[in-house]
């Protein structure tokens, strides 16, 4: 498989902190691919970087084999990534419809393909019938499927999740599983999702990255890397000892 | 066409904004000179505020300075005509590229230097004052003497130079503030109306689904500023005279955003229906204090101050949102 | 002596710019804390200067002296509009606040209006047409007066936010709203208590201001709108910019005043305020917001 993002020695500072350290990883196209580690590892901060919130301090990061750091937002979006954000941000005063139209329109001239494409999305997601209300008034987990029904939407090649999962209950949380993963299997879609929710980290992803203080300390398939001696001590552990 | 613009639409609405069209074409026929007089100042401000509103209630851009627009759409064609000749419509060509490239003006500086939210209205202002200023000091215009446009008793209508008796401005705005209607509608239901919305709802989201909301901002403020600038000729053909120190003033600004906001700030009919009570409210209260025979200067805008401060603390979203929850219209345009 | 005549009107202009600098300072503080923009700002400081003008003509009452009294007048009047009504607003979006803030200032300007005519008023004190002179520098005895007590007041006010317990609460409202709630400050009250010393502020200035300029009721809306100019220029939400901003734009009317003509004096505070907004949208003290 050949790699669909490659991110090489990517780094970023604020203020002197390092928040993404000499960064190398490549996602290869079709897969999924998940981001772990504790809180301020840097994680967003990659995100943000690869989806074109702003530019890395050092280093490349190509899509499809071409250099995307440092472009603005919609131009990395019209190249076919897709994003979420960690706090879910629809448009609140909008439908769930209006909001799906959105992100269908960009590559869509016609409000009317647009619409039939969204519904499509919507059905996919489970939203079809929550359609005309308004985005303000979903639940958290409806928000978060909106979310990535909008990204969804611009037809991208890869999706970025930053924690979808995140204050969903199990039930919820398997039926996000199940959707990513037909969407994954039935369209190709390549998927790098950043997860705090193991479950779901472990039911999805077929590599999984573990970023600690900005750099990798482990990468590899799911079971290699939870029994990783590094990764228990710095992040798992912790983790089973407060859950 | 048609069928797209009135889809979604209940057809109870849509029998009352014919009922509504019907009464305004049929108005003259009845009304009296001081009635038709009103009734253009109602048109004239819903016309101002649904082309205000693209701005705001569209794409989120709050601007207060739309006087400039309206200024210089008013002295282009006044000045050409004045000068040269050259009728309104004509003056148009003028009037319409020159408000529009203040509005590029205006939105370049302020979405390439990230100059958003109060910053923006403020710079709104400043840009508006800056020409009120300039204006007053620029010969060609008369400067602060005022610039007039020669007067005489019209007992024909000539359309083409807008010369002539009120019914036939009646009508020229009325059929203005349709088109805008239906123009805002259609624009409302378009790639760039769900960009616009999209914009005014997150921003950052907005560019996150692939919008180039700079360029879409800007598709915004050249819009509003043409359409705005149309009311600027109308004004000054109605009118016959500009000072800048009237038609830039900060306060006509202020008048022409407080129908929309009255009216429900993102909807079509809230600049309409803003415009007749904040048109109305005014005429009635200049009424009453004559009945009662207070004659302060003040007094008026006293009782329309307080008016506004009643409507914005009930009904904050404006009038049009809350009556169409009172007499069972969904609102779908928002 | 030419060169004179430019010292004398740029030590006048900044001397006037103070004053303006303490009226902008209401409004940045209030802005800072309150997060409300304060669209009848300079409606409110013509109701201070009426307010001297009549204490001044009814009882030669002299407007130096009754800065502290008036003052505390426009303190109460805008702790009671902010706990009043402002208050209900803070959480609507911006064009709510905007609203309802014109619909006070029209209220205002025209009850000044009925109160006191269209007319220019002013005072005329004993120190009316009194100067300074320091060498060949000549300075009003009004403007100097006005200018030291506007630097007095502004030092007043940054020493109560920066050594009292009332001063330091109402700083971490402005930073963390969420937190101040958390640890169980009264935020409405301190917001109430905001509003009214930005509402002093503007009230102390339009005391003095009174000793240099007349007022008619007309002028409400353009102070505010120089209040913005200085604010956005000198950092909005920073104390210290105010008073630079001030300073700034007076000097640069002054000197355009002298330069072209005084009509066109505003001008130049628009450009410098569009020139700001470009090359230093944050303003010349303000900090950049972290992204």
């Amino acid at each position: 498989m050949s790699a669909l993002l490659t991110i090489d020695a990517v780094s970023k500072r604020f203020r002197g902190l390092v928040a993404v350290d000499r960064l190398s990883f490549e996602v290869p196209a079709g897969g999924i691919y998940a981001v772990i580690g504790p809180n301020g590892a840097g994680k967003t901060t990659l995100f943000n970087m690869i989806a074109g919130a702003f530019a890395p301090d050092g280093g490349a990061i190509s899509f499809a084999g071409e250099r995307i750091d440092g472009l603005p937002p919609d131009l990395i979006c019209r190249r076919g990534i897709g994003r979420t954000f960690q706090i879910v941000r629809p448009f609140p005063a909008l439908s769930v419809e209006d909001n799906v139209i959105v992100g269908a329109l960009l590559h869509r001239h016609h409000v009317l393909d647009a619409r039939a494409h969204a519904q499509d999305v919507l059905r996919r997601l489970d939203l079809y019938d929550k359609r005309a209300q308004r985005a303000s008034s979903l639940t958290l987990p409806d928000r978060k499927r909106l979310e990535v029904a909008r990204a969804l939407a611009t037809d991208p090649k890869l999706l970025l999740l930053d924690e979808v999962m995140a204050g969903l209950r199990p039930t919820e949380t398997d039926r996000i599983v199940a959707i990513l993963k037909e969407l994954n299997r039935d369209t190709g879609l390549t998927i790098l999702l950043i997860e705090h929710v193991m479950r779901a980290v472990m039911a999805l992803a077929a590599r999984i990255l573990v970023l600690h203080h900005g750099a990798a300390i482990a990468q590899g398939t799911p079971e290699a890397v939870v029994r990783d001696p590094a990764v228990i001590h710095s992040y798992l552990g912790a983790e089973d000892v407060s859950a | 066409m048609i069928a797209r613009l009135i889809e979604g639409v209940p057809r109870r609405a849509l029998v009352m904004l014919g009922v509504l069209l019907l009464a305004l074409i049929v108005a003259p026929l009845i009304a009296s000179d001081y009635l038709l007089t009103v009734l253009i100042l109602i048109l004239y401000f819903a016309y101002i505020g649904q082309a205000w509103n693209i701005m705001m209630g569209f794409a989120g851009q709050l601007s207060l300075g739309h006087a400039l627009y309206v200024g210089l759409g008013a002295y282009a064609a006044a000045a050409f005509y004045v000068h040269f000749g050259v009728g309104p419509w004509l003056g148009l060509m003028v009037a319409v590229p020159v408000a529009a490239l203040a509005g590029a003006f205006i939105g370049f500086l302020a979405f390439r230097f990230r100059v958003a939210g109060v910053y923006f209205a403020i710079l709104t202002i400043a840009v508006a004052e800056f020409a009120r200023v300039g204006f007053d000091h620029w010969s060609w215009t008369s400067g602060s003497s005022g610039l007039f446009l020669p007067v005489a008793q019209y007992s024909h209508n000539d359309l083409w130079l807008l010369r002539g008796q009120p019914v036939m401005f009646y009508y020229v705005i009325l059929v203005a503030t349709v088109l805008a209607f239906i123009f805002c509608r259609a624009l409302l239901q378009s790639r760039v109306g769900y960009f616009w919305l999209a914009i005014r709802e997150d921003e950052e989201a907005a560019r996150s689904s692939g919008i180039d909301t700079f360029h879409y901002k800007m598709v915004a403020v050249v819009i509003s500023a043409a359409m705005t600038s149309f009311a600027g000729v109308f004004y000054a053909f109605f009118y016959n005279n500009l000072f800048p120190e009237q038609v830039f003033h900060i306060s006509r600004s202020i008048e022409i955003i407080l129908g929309p906001i009255v009216g429900g700030i993102g909807t079509l009919f809230g600049p309409v229906l803003g415009a007749f009570v904040l048109t109305g409210l005014g005429e009635t209260i200049t009424a009453v204090l004559a009945a009662a025979g207070i004659d302060l200067p003040g007094a008026k805008q006293v009782f329309y101050g307080i008016c506004l401060l009643l409507v914005i603390m009930t009904l904050p979203d404006g009038i049009w949102p809350w009556l169409c929850k009172r007499i069972g219209l969904a609102e779908r345009d928002k | 002596m030419p060169a004179d005549i430019y010292l004398n009107v740029a030590v006048g202009g900044v001397l006037t710019g103070l004053v303006y600098g303490l009226m902008a300072l209401g409004l940045s503080v209030i802005f800072g804390v309150v997060r409300v923009v304060n669209f009848a700002h300079g409606e409110m400081m013509t109701i201070a200067m009426y307010i001297a003008v009549t204490l001044f003509s009814a009882f030669h009452l002299d407007p130096l002296l009754m800065l502290v009294p008036i003052a505390t007048v426009l303190f109460a009047f805008g702790y009671v509009l902010q706990a009043g009504m402002i208050n209900a607003f803070i959480t609507r979006p911006e064009h709510s606040q905007f609203l309802l803030l014109v619909a006070m200032a029209i209220i205002m300007v025209n009850v000044l209006l009925i109160l006191f005519g269209p007319d220019a008023q002013g005072v005329q004190t004993s120190y009316s047409f009194d100067s300074f002179q320091f060498g060949r520098l000549i300075v009003d005895a009004t403007k100097a007066y006005a200018g030291i007590a506007a630097i007095v007041v502004a030092l007043a006010l940054f020493v109560f936010f920066r050594s009292t317990r009332v001063g330091t609460a109402i700083r971490a409202c402005a930073d963390n709203y969420t937190g101040a709630l958390v640890v169980g400050l009264d935020v409405k009250h301190l917001y109430a208590l905001t509003f009214g010393l930005g509402t002093a502020c503007v009230g102390a200035a339009g005391v003095m201001l009174v000793l240099i300029a007349d007022v008619t009721p007309s002028l409400g809306p353009a102070y505010t709108l120089l209040a913005f100019v200085i604010v956005i220029t000198g950092g909005l939400g920073s104390m210290p910019g105010a008073l630079i901003g001030g300073l700034l734009i007076g000097l640069t009317e002054a000197m355009a005043g002298l330069l072209f003509s005084p009509s066109a004096k505003s001008m130049f505070a628009f450009a410098i305020l569009v020139l700001v907004l470009l090359f230093r949208p944050q303003g010349i003290m303000g900090k950049r917001a972290a992204s």
